[in-house]
């Protein structure tokens, strides 16, 4: 058995024979010509031709796999009609006379060096993209065809590297899984698996040397792993693996469409927490309806200044756009304890976790929380925007944040800079402090979540960060459920609606006394949403409301 | 001459296609479209330009519209920019 690692860019799992896919290189013979002007018309007639096999390659592209992976070869059909690259071969053969194969690879050359020179990950593999162009002319010039491909049963096709035009003569009711040597997530290889939805694994090292051809292999497109003749252990293993994986996008499948209501008709809302706008596609795949906990410190921790209000603005305008109208609810900055940023400069502190944190900043420095107000009330003329602010111990604190929310708004108005008149403002229930007056804060604020991490760390007093400590650390402790209870009734009593973001909204074995509680909003990782529809659907609230006594050790 | 300014949006920045989708505007111009960022410039008509620029997300971009339709055709690219990209 020989196992290869690399990059998994779209999971599952495959098993079938690896059909190693190689280039036929086109070697290039260097010549004199004597007659330039028709050695350019010869190039131009190829390059017409070129033109309409990228036409018929578009429009192939366009009817299997949608209209995002063939304009790709619209893209193609510009580079082959740029003036620059045009005027670089036809000046080569007429001023060194030479053929147009020499012509056209040395342009490709200088054109792709270019793009590799570039410090971006995504436009250096557009080097690809040019070389893929010009051997395409090369090829109808000295007559050698396209790489055809011959076999009948469904394969994992391995290769160096796959250029788009390569991947779309392919026939893909016979895919399997993409493996490549080269390759990163943004190459087309893995924008194409992703769409077609099948296991494929990039920057495989080593993958093209073992002349391992039609040999039997499994691609773990989760975990990045290729095994080549497996044994009889990791057949099995793999095997398992694959039927989780199957029963779990069928439940998927299932539920995707179905909405969280239990058995006795009582709705729940499942929302997803997120840490970067490109956690959203993962939230419509899993069914969620919202965003209950967009993190927004990746933009401060990404960044190396603080972050403008522009290009906060963009990040957040975007996100709401893509969750078209569902209900985003954005957390302001929550910085200290376990994540620190440099350019704050924030003093070491004794215990940060009790000290100087999230809201404590912004409080004390509203020049940043202006900011950041400023970028969120501005986008959110472009959605469903709730705000929400972490670590609130008191009512008085809300007040102040209001205060300030109040001052940013008319700044806004009076700029005549359009925003949410009705904008959500809620808060972290994470506090017992927060708990215990949620009676007060309920009357302050439009909604509640309960932060379970950080109320289970203040009630029971047990570092986060601490294994040893861990161990006395009882996640359903009764202090903290009962806690819950208080807001939840609080929250209702008040007309306002309450969710869980924390670890504990996922914890399925709790559903039912959350649910019971009347909680009415979950809001878990994306990943968690089916399992924990699953287990509101399969609810009955009537016949376990009962058990809420035994939660609280009443 | 006419001149405006957009900024790009896309986590991946001017890459294919954005890129794309902007050339082939441009094409639809009768002005000469030239693009600006940082100390570069580069054709809009062109794709190679508008590529080497290597626009970012965030980055800033200078459209400069120049010919006897550049009014409009800058009014017009504008609004293609601002629903397409």
């Amino acid at each position: 058995m020989r196992i290869l690692k690399g990059t998994g860019v779209c999971g599952g799992i495959a098993f079938g024979k690896l059909y190693l896919f190689s280039k036929t290189e086109k070697t290039v013979k260097r010549t004199h010509v004597e007659d330039t002007e028709s050695e350019i018309s010869r190039f131009e007639k190829a390059q017409q031709e070129a033109l309409e096999q990228l036409e018929a390659l578009h429009d192939k592209a366009l009817a299997e796999v949608g209209e995002a992976n063939a304009m790709i070869f619209e893209i193609h059909q510009m580079m082959l009609c740029d003036e620059d690259y045009l005027n670089s071969i036809r000046s080569i053969i007429s001023d060194q006379g030479i053929n147009a194969e020499t012509a056209v690879a040395v342009t490709a050359d200088n054109f792709a060096e270019m793009f590799s020179s570039m410090d971006d990950e995504y436009m250096k593999e557009r080097a690809a993209d040019v070389k893929d162009i010009s051997e395409r002319v090369i090829g109808i010039l000295s007559g050698t065809g396209n790489v055809g491909t011959d076999y009948s049963e469904p394969v994992i096709i391995a290769a160096e590297d796959l250029a788009p035009s390569e991947t779309v003569q392919l026939d893909k009711s016979k895919i399997l899984a993409f493996v490549t040597e080269k390759g990163s997530s943004n190459s087309h290889t893995s924008i194409l698996a992703r769409t077609m939805n099948i296991p494929a694994v990039v920057g495989v090292e080593g993958l093209m040397e073992g002349n391992d051809g039609m040999k039997d292999a499994i691609v773990d497109g989760g975990t990045g792993t290729i095994y080549i003749e497996p044994d009889e252990t990791t057949v099995s293993q793999m095997r398992e693996k694959r039927e989780d994986d199957i029963r779990r996008r069928e439940m998927l499948d299932r539920l995707k469409n179905v909405n969280p209501v239990t058995k006795d008709g009582q709705e729940i809302l499942l929302y997803a927490n997120i840490g970067t706008p490109d956690d959203l596609p993962l939230v419509y795949a899993n069914g969620g309806q919202g965003v209950g906990l967009f993190r927004s410190e990746f933009i401060y921790l990404e960044s190396d200044h603080y972050p403008t209000e522009d290009e906060q603005f963009a990040v957040y305008k975007k996100s709401l756009e893509k969750m078209a109208g569902k209900r985003v609810v954005i957390r302001t900055l929550d910085i200290g304890a376990d994540k620190q940023v440099d350019y704050f400069d924030m003093p070491k502190e004794e215990n940060p976790a009790m000290g100087v944190r999230a809201i404590r900043i912004c409080l004390n420095r509203p020049e940043i929380f202006r900011t950041q107000l400023r970028a969120l009330l501005r986008a959110s003329a472009y959605g469903k925007l709730a705000i929400m602010f972490p670590m609130i111990t008191s009512v008085d604190e809300v007040k102040r944040i209001k205060a300030i929310v109040e001052d940013v708004k008319s700044e806004l108005r009076s700029e005549e800079i359009k925003f949410d008149e009705n904008i959500e403002l809620g808060i972290m229930i994470e506090t017992p402090a927060a708990a215990i007056v949620s009676d007060r804060l309920a009357k302050e604020v439009d909604f509640f979540s309960v932060g379970t991490n950080d109320l289970t760390q203040y009630t029971l007093a047990i570092d986060r960060q601490n294994s040893e400590a861990e161990k006395f650390c009882d996640t359903h402790h009764e202090s903290i459920l009962r806690f819950i209870k208080i807001a939840a009734d609080n929250a209702h009593a008040n007309g306002i609606w309450i969710g869980i973001c924390g670890e504990l909204g996922a914890d399925i074995s709790l559903t039912e006394f959350f649910l019971s509680i009347g909680i009415d909003e979950l809001s878990v990782s994306p990943g968690k949403i089916p399992e924990l529809k699953n287990k509101v659907i399969e609810t009955d609230v009537t016949a376990v409301k009962g058990r809420v006594g035994e939660y609280l050790k009443y | 001459m006419v001149t405006f300014t957009f900024s790009v949006n896309d986590e991946n920045g001017l890459h294919a296609r954005p890129a794309g989708l902007l050339v082939k505007e441009a094409m639809k111009c009768k002005s000469a479209v030239t693009l600006k960022k940082g100390g570069k410039s580069g054709d809009a008509k062109k794709i190679f330009n508008v590529m080497g620029l290597a626009v970012k997300h965030g980055d800033v971009v200078t459209v400069e519209v120049d010919g006897i339709t550049e009014q409009e055709d800058a009014d017009s690219l504008k609004k293609y920019i601002e629903e397409n990209l």
